[in-house]
């Protein structure tokens, strides 16, 4: 029965395959459905080992499928285990994969290059599945660049514009200083316990006192890892350039699967992470700088899929204060919501660049609600729910981060509480400037204004549905108290955790909370409203920005700054070298050898000058010198 | 008058062969240079008998047998090479043999 979970993967691969070698003598509609059929298989799996899990029959799945890697004490295998945990992980992965797979048949129906785009979405989900299936930390780490690797060929997918290019570079680039912080982890964890198999590594770290400085150091080489892959400060500028790609592989890989593997990476560590609180903190602070800084520049960003990259960027830094804290159920919680609300932001933006016919800036856009209201709608929901709007999912996943955020420091529930108030701006914002209002854009562009064919407008509506309801896995305590329920999610969930954290809060203050908000956003939504709808004030163009604001729209010049202090004195050092030693060494070596043999073959030819008289006096004085010599020694 | 020993044997044929040498040396005439050659050659057959005689071992006269017999295809080669050479520059003055060079 085991078995049965190595097809989760192997099925994608399979579509992979078949959609990358053969897909020039197969019709379109049939690689669309190879490519989602895949990975509708491996969904309706993750489904039956779900109810098998939840209904307690079996405890986890596990499957080797051969022995990978043996090298002295060093036995990997490729192992898969489908525990509470990557179970989770499995259903958001294939069944919000699997939407976006449908939706990209439509979206992307009139590309030339439709079949290898195809084939890399299933290629990247299978990578993504390994990742969250490994049975072991090389398994994952396997995933790990393959979802990397995916990352790239879909970000420049359209590599005949050169910036595209280039984002992808700077993409796998990025991820790649991580990946070696990542693998520098490994490398410590294996010394430290003799394995890498999930089961040893954990067993062995549980006998370690907390806050011992190996456990440490392995937790901060993983997390640099992970702020790589999920885009935290330092590392989270090549998020926003990823927009380069189609919008589906945003929705996909770079807003509900891929940037949160990091927050999977730690919720599987979450042993090491407990017994080093230090590591802890520094991921809470990097998490609440990352979401404070991205909400930020999102509230001056015009694109609209740059608005909802830092976006991303912002609810990723979330999940990492609630990892800092301990909060592990809560941090994946969001994971889960976040992935139903941002795939449905990215899926509603492209509906609209595909209606608009390709443009982003929302400085074009206006008035779309008549022409777009399926898109409209859903749009909505999406932005009522990543604003926190009570009943919404977001407001369930994000209240319990800020709750379990003030019980740990409330320094840090404030910062957090104003980023929820900048989230919730810059949403409604993009909402109002596109959808309400004048059209701004061209005659051309209004005239070809239409609602989206219905592969793409169905799998909007079911990613609706769940960022509304999506958050009643999950309902505070208070709710909960009342109804006589449970907090499904915790509750599934708590077995895999090392010691789950209790976060006591008084009812006064999660009903002060909820009222906040509440008021918080109603007074959001007025101000906006009045702004962007009655007086219809547009942002005005780059140039015409001014002091902060201007910092913003710049995104605190930290491209500018990297530029800076780490690519031009590379390029500095790289030309004093190729300038000292390249030229001036190597080339100067390469150089004398015929210089050199140009020289003395110049002087010796004099010696053949032709005149037998000549060479016979000197083969009679040669001859002569060798009997004097003969003589002498 | 002593009679004839090694000694005197010794003396003629580095005589000739110095005679060879020179010749070899100073004259421009290809011909000459040849005979000079086939003056030294037999000045060494010379050696090579009164060796032979005075240490009663037949094997240099063997020698000298050869050396004859090498001389004489090298003659015949030798002496075609400077028909040709006259035939086609008139001459057979080694100082106009000088195109052979860089």
């Amino acid at each position: 029965m085991d078995f049965l979970i190595s097809a989760i993967p192997l099925v994608p691969l399979i579509g992979f395959l078949l959609n990358g070698i053969i897909n020039k003598k197969m019709p379109q509609s049939l690689v669309g459905i190879i490519a989602s059929g895949t990975v509708l298989f491996s969904f309706l799996i993750s489904c039956y080992l779900f109810l098998q899990i939840n209904n307690g029959s079996i405890k986890e799945s596990y499957y080797s499928m051969f022995s990978w890697i043996n090298a002295g004490s060093l036995n990997l295998g490729l192992s898969f285990l489908v525990d509470r945990l990557s179970v989770i992980m499995l259903l958001v992965v294939t069944g919000v994969g699997f939407l976006i797979h449908v939706y990209s048949i439509g979206y992307m129906k009139h590309d030339e290059d439709y079949s290898r785009f195809m084939s890399y979405l299933n290629l990247f989900i299978f990578f993504m599945l390994l990742l969250v299936m490994g049975s072991n930390y090389v398994v994952m780490f396997a995933g790990w660049e393959g979802v990397g690797l995916c990352s790239y060929l879909l970000i420049g997918f359209w590599f005949k514009n050169n910036d595209y290019n280039k984002a992808a570079n700077k993409a796998f680039i990025m991820n790649r200083i991580g990946d070696l912080g990542f693998l520098l982890g490994l490398f410590l964890m294996y010394q430290t316990f003799s394995s890498l198999e999930f089961k040893d590594v954990f067993a062995a770290a549980g006998n370690y006192p907390s806050g011992d400085a190996t456990l440490t150091a392995i937790a901060l080489f993983l997390f640099i890892g992970a702020v790589g892959k999920s885009a935290q400060i330092p590392l989270y500028t090549w998020l926003p350039d990823a927009m380069a790609g189609p919008t589906p592989v945003s929705a996909l890989i770079h807003a509900a699967t891929m940037v949160t593997a990091g927050v999977y990476m730690v919720i599987r560590s979450n042993v090491i992470y407990t017994l080093a609180p230090f590591a802890g903190e520094i991921v809470a602070v990097i998490g609440l700088v990352t979401a404070l800084m991205a909400a930020s520049i999102g509230l001056k960003q015009n694109d609209i899929k740059k608005v909802l990259a830092y976006s991303t960027v912002s609810q990723l830094g979330y999940m990492f204060v609630a990892l800092g804290v301990g909060a592990y159920t809560t941090a994946l919680f969001h994971v889960v919501t976040h992935a139903f609300f941002k795939a449905l932001l990215f899926l509603c933006a492209g509906s609209v660049i595909h209606a608009m016919s390709g443009e982003q800036d929302i400085r074009r856009m206006g008035g779309l609600k008549k022409y777009l209201p399926i898109t409209h709608f859903t749009f909505l929901m999406g932005v009522l729910a990543i604003s926190g709007v009570p009943l919404f999912s977001g407001f369930f996943s994000k209240d319990e981060i800020l709750a379990v955020t003030w019980t740990y420091s409330p320094v840090m529930f404030t910062i957090l509480a104003i980023t929820s108030v900048l989230t919730a701006t810059y949403m409604f914002r993009l909402y109002w400037l596109t959808f309400y209002g004048d059209f701004r854009g061209t005659h051309h562009q209004k005239e070809h204004l239409h609602e989206s064919p219905s592969s793409m407008t169905v799998p909007l509506i079911i990613l609706a549905v769940f960022s509304v309801i999506g958050g009643y896995i999950g309902m505070p305590e208070y709710i909960n108290e009342k109804l006589g329920t449970h907090h499904v999610f915790t509750q599934f969930l708590n077995p895999i955790i090392y010691s789950p954290k209790e976060f006591i809060l008084s009812h006064t203050f999660e009903f002060t909370l909820l009222i906040g908000t509440i008021i918080g956003l109603a007074i959001i939504y007025v101000m906006t409203k009045n702004m962007y709808v009655r007086d219809k004030v547009v942002p005005e163009d780059d140039s015409q920005t001014k002091s902060f604001q201007k910092v913003l729209a710049n995104k605190y010049y930290v491209d500018e700054l990297y530029d800076m202090i780490i690519r031009k004195p590379l390029e500095a050092f790289g030309e004093l070298f190729y300038k000292i030693f390249d030229i001036s060494i190597i080339d100067g070596i390469v150089n004398f050898i015929p210089r050199a043999t140009n020289l003395t073959s110049s002087g010796l030819r004099l010696l053949q000058n032709g005149s037998v008289g000549f060479y016979l006096v000197s083969m009679v004085i040669g001859i002569i010198l060798i009997f004097v010599f003969k003589m002498l020694l | 008058m002593e009679p004839v020993n090694i000694n005197h044997y010794l003396l003629l044929s580095a005589i000739l062969f110095c005679i060879g040498v020179a010749g070899v040396l100073f004259r421009r005439n290809a011909i000459i240079i040849f005979m000079c050659i086939e003056l030294m050659l037999n000045s060494v057959n010379l050696l090579l008998t009164a060796f032979s005689n005075q240490h009663n071992d037949a094997s240099g006269q063997v020698f000298v047998i050869f050396i004859m017999a090498v001389a004489a295809a090298e003659v015949a080669v030798g002496l075609a090479i400077l028909v040709m050479i006259y035939r086609n520059v008139k001459s057979t003055d080694i100082d106009v043999l000088n195109k052979l060079k860089w």
